[in-house]
């Protein structure tokens, strides 16, 4: 949560709820609404590691709102995150250890624990396509993440079969 | 009274116990021979599809996916066991028997879309009705209502190797409707098709599913598998699973909540 506020008001100061709105508005339903908050707290948590400085706006009709804007450190910050190279999402291992192992402890047979996780990712991949469809398709960011999911779980399903002809 | 074997087709025609299989299979066997080599493609399949019910069939390279599909569309004879088509037992038909049933209650798909390249879109989609009896009227009407609804209407004139994948796959599509098969065989149908396109043939696909087409379709996209009511999964030439795809609950927050439930 953290470099998406910073990015967020490089490009210019805002107010926690205003924060919020802007990452829904970007990335659509494709990304979980983040909690108002976790916004506050991260918030809290940047200005006293000297990132981001806050001051009160008075309001006439409501309460004074704290805007939040980013300090020299905050920029830097930011410039080295977005500089440096970022991991990507690797497959979990937690499936593969328990394909190897449970059959080895007499817990398991591989086939079935193949076909339960199968079922499961078609599952997923059902899940997806319905966020596909419900997803206008002008919402670039949002369509693009729902379909690095796909991607993703397309691979975690070829490599499955990869297994099943292996080790079966 | 004499009767004979019309079209092919046994007679009386023998009736399956379960009538509302629109396809059974028993202990369906197909073993190829050549040179004293032998494969068993299909080893003992056991499936049946209902009436309207879409199934996708998923499994590693060599498994017997698109033979198994083949032996059901008479497009190859099975070696052994039996195969059920509409309460009616097929797996002895002749090579003439199986196409007339064809024409009648299967349509088929293909991965590289086997449209005729000397005929145009139309005499390519109005064929099928044609050879199935319909007057060159009623098969334009219904080439022309298909290719309106695959939003290729535009393409009539056209020839096929002029059209995009997606376009001609349309094409074939219409091709396999025109005679509002019981059963549609589609194979690997969005296996050369890029993103957009299999969107769009998917999208042709569940609207034929919803107005109760029977679809049987080998796939490795788990996209076009998981629209599927039923996946069944080959392997070895067996059937190592044969389960419904369970919808999960609603109200995820979004795609994160999906890449964390992962694994």
């Amino acid at each position: 949560m953290r470099q998406p506020l910073l990015a967020l008001l490089a490009k210019e100061p805002a107010h926690g709820y205003e924060l919020k709105l802007a990452l829904e508005q970007i990335f659509g339903q494709a990304y979980p609404s983040p909690n108002i908050g976790q916004i506050y707290v991260t918030l809290k948590r940047l200005e006293q590691d000297g990132l981001v400085r806050s001051q009160d706006v008075e309001q006439t009709t409501r309460p004074n709102k704290r805007v939040y804007e980013l300090t020299p450190a905050g920029r830097d910050a930011l410039s080295a995150w977005v500089d440096e190279p970022t991991d990507g999402p690797r497959i979990r291992d937690e499936f593969f250890i328990k394909l190897v192992l449970a059959p080895m402890a007499g817990l398991a047979d591989r086939m079935a624990l193949m076909n339960s996780q199968r079922r499961h990712y078609l599952s997923l991949m059902r899940r997806l396509t319905e966020l596909q469809a419900e997803t206008d398709p002008a919402d670039t960011p949002a369509r693009l993440l729902i379909e690095g999911a796909v991607l993703h779980l397309q691979a975690d399903l070829d490599w499955l079969e990869r297994c099943q002809e292996e080790l079966v | 009274m004499s009767r004979s074997a019309p079209k092919g087709l046994p007679w009386p025609p023998e009736r399956s116990a379960e009538s509302s299989a629109l396809l059974r299979t028993s202990k369906l066997v197909k073993v190829y021979r050549a040179d004293g080599v032998t494969v068993e493609a299909v080893r003992g399949v056991d499936i049946e599809i209902a009436i309207g019910e879409f199934v996708a069939i998923m499994g590693p390279s060599g498994s017997g996916k698109s033979t198994l599909l083949h032996v059901l569309g008479g497009l190859e004879p099975a070696t052994s066991g039996e195969i059920w088509l509409r309460g009616q037992r097929v797996d002895g038909l002749s090579t003439a028997g199986w196409a007339i049933l064809r024409r009648r209650h299967v349509g088929f798909v293909f991965q590289f879309f086997n449209l005729l390249s000397s005929m145009t879109v139309a005499d390519n989609v109005e064929l099928p009705a044609l050879l199935a009896g319909a007057t060159p009227r009623q098969a334009r009407r219904r080439r022309e209502e298909l290719l309106a609804e695959l939003g290729i209407a535009d393409k009539a004139g056209a020839a096929p190797a002029r059209l995009s994948g997606g376009e001609q796959q349309r094409v074939a599509l219409a091709r396999a409707l025109a005679n509002e098969p019981s059963l549609l065989l589609a194979d690997e149908p969005t296996g050369n098709l890029d993103s957009s396109n299999t969107r769009d043939v998917l999208r042709l696909l569940r609207r034929a599913h919803a107005s109760g087409q029977a679809i049987l379709m080998v796939t490795h996209d788990a996209r076009v598998a998981s629209l599927a009511d039923r996946v069944i999964n080959l392997f070895d030439g067996m059937v190592a699973d044969d389960a419904k795809v369970v919808p999960l609950p609603r109200g995820l927050n979004g795609v994160r909540d999906v890449l964390e439930l992962r694994g």
